[in-house]
């Protein structure tokens, strides 16, 4: 804390404003900081500590030296722990700093209250400074070069996560698996009861019996491998069943723990931009602007919601959502009334003066993350009226065009881009595959490729940690293609089309 | 003072430039930070290295955007949709910044870790300017100069007696008004010429030119903001030389074979009719796929180049570019004669369009 006397009579002011339109959040705690030490923490991930690694060099280069070229500046930064930490830029204008702070504590809101953050590490400041000393010490111990090629390879495979299991309370895993599952025969395929012989064949068709009985041996074998399931979580499997010493279980149960610390910010990146500045726009201008700050204001308003015609700024379409939730919800634009109504007159002018919008976006910000508020919030009026688009590549023109304005196309390119943060679902299927010790992993395609360079530089490091020839199976332009990498490097072959992973199958 | 991330960008740096964990070169990316330079977009380099994951293929993929236009129009080139990256996104807005010539020549110079240049102890030029830079006590009222002609008054006042600290008013009267004049200054300049030589005979294929082009690009950037009065002159040659203008120089495909010396008997005598030895600094820029008609020729070349052109020269640098036809005979030629004489004569290979970065660097790191 050393903010300046106006700083902290500010933060007051501000944080006043906050609670009474309902904001709740942690103790939030300000700190000026100058530009390079602001670039470090950003370059660290919002942290003061971090453990010793290039990357977070490079990110530090790249951040210094766009703010010292005078292309870009961060103004803020806010790491979700309880109490929480906020940063603010030193020799910013009292405007901007106004805006930063409306802005954190939208954000602090959304991290106390946003249900994909309920099982998120609230004391990870502390963590992160132990995870640092650890791997200092490995480094001491190992030699820098070891313990960061290590890294370098956990890093590799860190997405690898099932963003759905800190939700999911399992039953205990090391449990004895039952004794009798070893020697139980193929159970008989259950048949109903059937009391005129001349009407089995009809009660039990043969070929059913048969999907059945070949579904049954299915299951059994599956049961026989490990995992038991095919997992989401392959950080996990290879922390249980990879061949790793003490230290290196250690730096990649880290790695894991923090990918999973970060992965609701890249889930609800949309959502939570969208929503603190829903709140520094309201703060600001209803209550805290002075109207001589009146220009500066708009001017850093415009700046965050700028658009770029190739991507979507998560700031801008995200605090219009709200508005647009706001909105339908106060004039009751909701429900099988509205949804019914086919008087495109009525509709437009529809008002029932309901006042429900605030409590909406309050429920909204719990429940939601970018995926599903897409999903239910995006209408087709929004969409015509913030001009959405999807582009596409032309490789004649060899440029991106504008593709298509309809609304559904719009909606399905977004929320594929969402889906599982924008990550492939990779999963662990067999960790003895063939009888022989090797790994199988298997993407489950949704219509997106894999870059294929890329996959087999990643199998490449998790052969490192596994030791064993690890694959992955996958479909490339179409066809179903086994990516293999063993003693001898990388390999690719054809597979037959049923060795693919479709959810339903055992 | 020194903070943690230093080390670690350090250490990034090192990683970059090879001198450890070799292994991650090849995840290197050339990144790069854009600017504005009036309507023209300026790249600053930025390297990345980007830690291979399962990732999709988002080359063709497209992505969804905001704003203006009809269906089928090109957004700006090379705009990728933003990644779904997960982490802690700090609050980063672009600002578009105007970045003149001369700051990028820095920006530049800082990238390349360029000395300054010094200009040989030959004879200056000497131009004159006028600037407003005197002051005299009476002129037109719009050239009046506030700051001194209120400090006259404050002066005359407190002399007089005439000002009161409680009420500061201070009242100029004609007397103490000033008014900028102007000033004739003679300011020495160095003047400065660029030879650039290009091979076009057959074998200098399209990628080889773009590599000539960029890399001239940034030596004429470098050079400009080094020197006031900069000179330009195209050679282009296959088996004979002749003199082009920079449009022609950049687009022209010829084919036929390659005499070198052709080139470097034309730069002398433009040199010997145009830029007398006293008055310029002298920097022939020569590229080639290294393909020589015959080692007589290039036999030639190696005595026009000891005897005339690098007594005359501040430096004479031959880039020879890699292609799939050349033999690349000629740098190794050169390279046999000239050992040991970097002063003079700097050689360098440039084998993609990443090799640009470090020939700049070879042809200019001298500060000749």
């Amino acid at each position: 804390m050393n903010l300046t006397p106006e700083l902290l009579d500010l933060r007051d002011e501000i944080e006043g404003y906050a609670r009474d339109y309902g904001l709740d959040f942690f103790t939030t705690y300000f700190e000026v900081l100058p530009y390079n030490l602001m670039s470090m923490v950003a370059a660290y991930g919002g942290f003061p500590t971090r453990y010793p690694h290039w990357r977070f060099g490079m990110e530090y280069e790249r951040l210094a030296k766009s703010y010292s070229y005078g292309l870009s500046k961060i103004y803020e930064m806010v790491i979700n722990n309880d109490p929480c930490y906020a940063y603010l830029l030193e020799g910013n204008t009292v405007v901007d700093q106004k805006i930063v702070m409306a802005h954190v504590y939208g954000h602090c809101d959304f991290f106390k209250n946003n249900a994909w953050f309920a099982n998120t590490n609230r004391k990870m400041i502390d963590d992160m400074a132990n995870h640092a000393s650890r791997i200092r010490r490995y480094i001491d111990l190992h030699g820098l070069e070891q313990v960061e090629s290590f890294i370098d390879t956990c890093l590799s495979l860190e997405n690898l996560i099932d963003l759905h299991a800190p939700f999911i309370r399992r039953k205990a895993r090391d449990a004895d698996p039952d004794p009798s599952a070893e020697d139980r025969e193929i159970a008989e395929v259950p048949q109903l009861q059937v009391t005129r012989e001349y009407m089995r064949g009809y009660l039990n068709p043969q070929d059913f019996l048969e999907a059945q009985r070949a579904r049954q041996a299915a299951a059994a074998r599956q049961e026989e491998r490990f995992p038991p399931t095919p997992q989401l979580d392959v950080l996990e499997f290879l922390m249980l069943h990879a061949p790793l010493k003490g230290w290196q279980q250690d730096v990649l149960g880290m790695i894991r723990e923090e990918a999973y610390y970060f992965a609701p910010q890249g889930q609800t990146k949309i959502m939570n931009e969208g929503w603190a500045s829903f709140w520094h726009t309201t703060i600001m201008t209803q209550r805290a602007l002075d109207p001589s700050e009146l220009i500066d204001y708009a001017d850093h308003h415009s700046g965050t919601v700028a658009i770029q015609p190739g991507s979507l700024n998560p700031y801008k379409i995200g605090l219009e959502l709200f508005r647009d939730i706001e909105d339908r919800w106060d004039r009751g634009r909701f429900g099988p009334d509205y949804a019914d109504c086919d008087d495109l007159e009525a509709k437009a002018s529809w008002d029932t003066g309901v006042g429900l919008g605030r409590e909406k976006i309050f429920q909204v910000r719990r429940l939601y993350n970018d995926v599903t508020f897409i999903d239910e919030f995006l209408t087709p009026e929004f969409c015509a009226r913030q001009r959405l688009f999807t582009f596409a590549f032309n490789p004649r023109a060899d440029q991106y065009v504008i593709a298509s304005r309809e609304f559904a196309k719009v909606k399905q390119q977004l929320l594929q881009q969402l889906t599982n943060f924008g990550q492939p679902f990779i999963l662990a299927f067999d960790g003895n595959h063939d009888n022989r010790g090797e790994l199988l992993l298997k993407h489950r395609h949704e219509g997106v490729d894999l870059r294929k360079d890329w996959a087999g530089e990643t199998l490449g490091n998790l052969y490192k940690i596994w030791t064993r020839p690890v694959s992955v199976d996958t479909r490339l332009k179409e066809k179903p293609r086994r990516l293999r990498w063993d003693e001898d490097g990388y390999h690719e072959k054809e597979i037959p089309e049923a060795e693919l992973f479709s959810p339903g199958a055992p | 003072m020194v903070l943690p991330i230093d080390r670690d960008a350090g250490r990034f740096r090192q990683i970059v430039r090879g001198a450890i964990r070799r292994n991650l070169r090849k995840f290197m990316t050339k990144g790069e930070l854009l600017g504005k330079k009036g309507k023209d977009i300026i790249s600053i380099p930025l390297p990345q290295i980007d830690i291979p994951r399962f990732r999709f293929d988002t080359r063709g993929q497209g992505g969804v955007g905001q704003g203006e236009g009809e269906v089928g129009d090109p957004l700006g080139q090379g705009d990728e949709p933003g990644s779904g990256k997960a982490g802690d996104q700090p609050g980063d807005h672009l600002l578009e910044a105007e970045v003149t010539l001369a700051e990028l020549a820095e920006i530049m110079a800082e990238e390349l870790q360029l000395p300054n240049i010094q200009p040989r102890g030959r004879k200056t030029i000497e131009t004159s300017s006028d600037t407003y830079k005197g002051i005299r006590r009476v002129g037109p009222e719009s050239l009046r100069h506030f700051k001194r002609t209120y400090r006259e008054a404050l002066k005359r006042q407190i002399a007089s007696g005439a000002y009161d600290a409680g009420n500061p008013l201070v009242i100029p009267i004609k007397e103490d008004k000033r008014y900028r004049s102007l000033k004739t200054e003679t300011v020495p300049q160095t003047n400065a010429v660029i030879l650039y030589m290009m091979d076009v005979s057959g074998s200098m294929g399209e990628e080889q030119k773009e590599i000539v082009r960029i890399e001239s690009f940034w030596i004429d950037t470098w050079l400009r903001h080094q020197y006031k009065g900069l000179e330009s002159r195209y050679i282009i040659h296959d088996a004979t030389a002749r003199e082009v203008d920079r449009d022609t120089f950049f687009h022209t495909r010829e084919s036929g074979g390659t005499m070198i010396s052709s080139a470097y008997l034309l730069c002398r005598d433009i040199l010997e009719r145009d830029y007398p030895a006293d008055d310029w600094n002298v920097y022939p820029f020569h590229f080639s796929d290294g393909d020589n008609w015959s080692l007589e020729d290039t036999g030639r070349c190696i005595t026009l180049l000891e005897e005339y052109l690098l007594p005359r020269s501040n430096i004479f640098c031959y880039g020879q570019v890699e292609s799939p036809y050349g033999s690349g005979q000629f740098i190794k030629d050169l390279r046999q004669r000239f050992q040991g004489r970097p002063e003079e004569i700097v050689l360098s290979e440039i084998k993609n369009k990443d090799g640009i970065y470090n020939s700049i660097k070879d042809f200019l790191g001298k500060g000749k």
